[in-house]
């Protein structure tokens, strides 16, 4: 027993030195710039993207993305490179991609939502003659990061118009994934659009998720849940900032006659696999996430980067009501006056329930 | 005779390493399945898994890694070994690493004060929320596994109703970010720079002492051969003069004492303040890490290490267009190829052990036959 220990000790001591011994080689960015500057002779923009939670086909934030990259890749010609997080991510996870990205020569290299914000101040100061875009946060220190925010109460405030106007029961609801004040954002917009026009229309607010768990912005089951609580409380407008989970707020609503559904930060309507639902989605409120992205890469492109903060506000069309589907045209002449009056400033929208 | 007991010796460490070889080999061999099966070559994929993983900043990735899910890992193996399932980890820390960044935001005091304190706050917060379990198990007979998953979902409540703006947490200036107050620079825990390769935690001191407690505590004293023999038999320990329902709340505390430091290396050494972004499941990672190295202080940081190594080449996967699900599949088929290995390894010492005892009885009767016909 004993010489046996000795002897899986004295082994495990050597591969741990071997281990050790390796570790003064190369770091992974000088390995990854050996093989890939071989590889990358295309022309064109190369394009990284780090996406939130959900990714690529989330119908929702991450697509209005990928929207505004698939735009500036068939017009640029280049490659694309998309990375997603997943809910059990950390910052050190969230450092690697981004560095991953930017040492493979990726320029620029786009994070999709906030929770990127604090990698990127790292990874950002790391490879300053790369640009860097965050979507949804600001990133202060480093000087060449395209800072891409929305005002995403604006457009709630206008779906909370549409809700109020559109309801039967007097009763309307709001699902938001997570409780964080982004979220937050759109509760208060729709919250305080609702009370301008209808007083008296209650309003049922309810989140997914809470504090670090990210789940309920990837969860179409809770989505589901809660929006049929809702529709068995009489609620008959609901309103879901919820990323992915929002199919499931949007499949429940459809189950219920008469029930309205509005969608978030793409047009719903649109999309094919909701092709089902579509007759239940009144409007979506559109965060043109896309146009802030493919702005930030046609700059790089034209050799002059965006950086610093670039707010994208209802005014500049950064969001908007979708009108797919033509359920709110009868109601348009209400929706344009509430726009004229927050984009004058007559009315202020707030940012915090 | 002692010829004989070495032998043994021998053979159950083959054995013992034999389980989590095997189930290497076998996760290995569906991974490389479940690639094939998307159509893409596994070789290259692994070929990329040895050269990214042994890379330098690589390397100090695992290790960071790794001394979390060693504190993660050690603090479900306590209750493993007394049979308490303390699924409840992840509530522990996560509570625990919140009130103790929102302790440590508001003091500023020498760095050699204040870390202590953030440190034993952690430690306290933990093994208070693991003790609830612990008393709602002995005085009211509720499962330990029940009562965890529910102090989970309300440790992730309260954070969640604290964390508000105006109550203990502030918003960044982008309104995007919730956090605490961040730590004082004189909280921070030492780093080692390991130059390009970024910085390695200090705090995988701390992991390393905690496994040498561990070890002590559990092979060494009367009180861990207490907390096995409870774990093993109730009843025989009761018989053995163990009170066991104090070995119950007593283990439950020191697993949440140790749940209490699995926050601390990102709280310390990496974040500086508990914010949305904190890592959450570390708990349920604790588990299958505890699993793996079964609840044995090296097996645990052999087992920590190779889910560092994992996350760390899976991430890279996917950058090379593999799919980043790849990880999720490896873990989970190791996790149960583990369970599987375990078992059949078990069955096959035992019916070896039989085998042996069975060759010295015969042997010792044919023995005394032929003196009794001599």
């Amino acid at each position: 027993m004993r010489r046996v220990s000795k002897i899986a000790a004295a082994g495990i001591a050597t591969a741990a030195l071997a281990l050790s011994a390796t570790a003064c080689g190369s770091t992974s960015s000088q390995k990854d710039s050996g093989t890939s500057s071989s590889s990358a002779g295309g022309k064109g923009v190369k394009i990284g993207v780090a996406y939130d939670v959900g990714g690529r086909g989330d119908h929702s934030f991450n697509d209005s993305a990928a929207r505004g990259i698939d735009k500036a890749k068939s017009e640029f010609g280049g490659s694309v490179k998309e990375l997603t997080a997943k809910t059990t991510d950390t910052e050190a996870d969230r450092v690697q991609k981004l560095s991953d990205l930017a040492s493979g020569g990726y320029n620029p290299v786009i994070g999709i939502g906030f929770a990127y914000a604090n990698s990127m101040k790292q990874v950002a100061a790391k490879f300053p003659n790369t640009t860097f875009g965050i979507v949804d946060s600001v990133v202060e220190g480093p000087k060449n990061v395209d800072n891409i925010v929305f005002t995403e109460e604006q457009g709630s405030y206008l779906a909370g118009v549409a809700a109020a106007l559109k309801t039967k029961t007097g009763h309307v609801g709001f699902i938001g994934g997570v409780d964080v004040p982004l979220i937050k954002k759109f509760e208060a917009g729709f919250n305080q659009g609702v009370k301008d026009t209808k007083a008296d229309v209650k309003v049922d607010n309810q989140y997914l998720s809470h504090g670090s768990d990210t789940s309920g912005f990837a969860s179409p089951d809770k989505g589901k849940e809660a929006a049929q609580g809702m529709l068995d409380n009489g609620a008959d407008v609901i309103y879901t900032a919820a990323g992915s989970s929002g199919t499931g707020a949007i499949e429940a609503v459809a189950g219920k006659k008469g029930a309205w559904a509005i969608g978030v930060d793409s047009d719903q309507y649109q999309q094919a696999s909701l092709d089902k639902y579509k007759n239940s989605i009144l409007t979506s409120v559109v965060k043109n996430v896309d146009i802030g992205v493919y702005d930030l890469i046609k700059s790089v492109k034209d050799g002059k980067p965006l950086v610093g903060t670039n707010s994208y506000p209802l005014a500049k069309n950064g969001v908007s009501l979708a009108t797919s589907g033509g359920f709110i045209t009868d109601i348009q002449p209400q929706l344009d006056a509430a726009k004229k009056k927050i984009v004058d400033g007559s009315i202020k929208v707030k940012t915090t329930p | 005779m002692k010829k004989f007991t070495s032998r043994i010796d021998k053979e159950k460490l083959l054995l013992a390493a034999a389980a989590p070889v095997l189930a290497l080999v076998a996760a290995l061999v569906v991974t490389a399945l479940v690639i094939l099966a998307t159509g893409k070559n596994p070789f290259p994929a692994f070929n990329d898994m040895l050269s990214y993983g042994s890379a330098s900043d690589s390397q100090v990735y695992i290790l960071n890694k790794a001394t979390t899910y060693y504190l993660a890992g050690i603090a479900v193996a306590v209750g493993f070994r007394m049979n308490l399932f303390n699924i409840g980890v992840d509530g522990q820390y996560r509570l625990a690493a919140f009130l103790a960044a929102v302790v440590g935001g508001a003091m500023s005091l020498p760095g050699i004060v204040q870390i202590p304190v953030i440190i034993v706050v952690a430690m306290l917060v933990g093994a208070m929320w693991s003790a609830v379990a612990g008393i709602l198990k002995v005085t009211r007979g509720v499962s330990e596994v029940i009562s965890t998953i529910m102090l989970n979902a309300i440790a992730t409540a309260i954070i969640a109703y604290l964390i508000q703006p105006g109550r203990l947490g502030q918003l960044d200036s982008a309104g995007t970010l919730v956090s605490t107050k961040p730590l004082p620079d004189s909280a921070w825990f030492f780093t080692i720079d390991m130059g390009p390769a970024g910085q390695l935690w200090g705090f995988i001191v701390v992991a390393v002492l905690a496994g040498i407690a561990y070890w002590f505590t559990l092979g060494r004293t009367r009180f861990g051969f207490d907390l096995r023999a409870v774990g093993q038999s109730e009843s025989a320990a009761a018989a053995s003069g163990a009170n066991v329902k104090k070995m119950i709340i007593t283990s439950m505390i020191i697993s949440g004492l140790v749940a209490g430091l699995v926050g601390m290396p990102t709280l310390l050494n990496d974040t500086h303040q508990f914010d949305n972004s904190f890592p959450t499941g570390l708990g349920f990672t604790g588990i299958a890490i505890a699993l793996l190295g079964r609840n044995n202080p090296i097996g645990i940081g052999l087992a920590a290490l190779l889910w560092g190594f994992l996350e760390r080449t899976t991430n890279h996967l996917e950058f090379i267009g593999y799919d980043k699900e790849i990880l999720g599949v490896i873990q989970g088929v190791i996790v149960l190829c583990v369970v599987i290995a375990y078992e059949l390894v078990r069955r096959y010492g035992l019916k070896r052990q039989q085998q042996r005892v069975g060759a010295e009885l015969a042997a010792q009767a044919a023995k005394t036959e032929t003196e009794v016909t001599a």
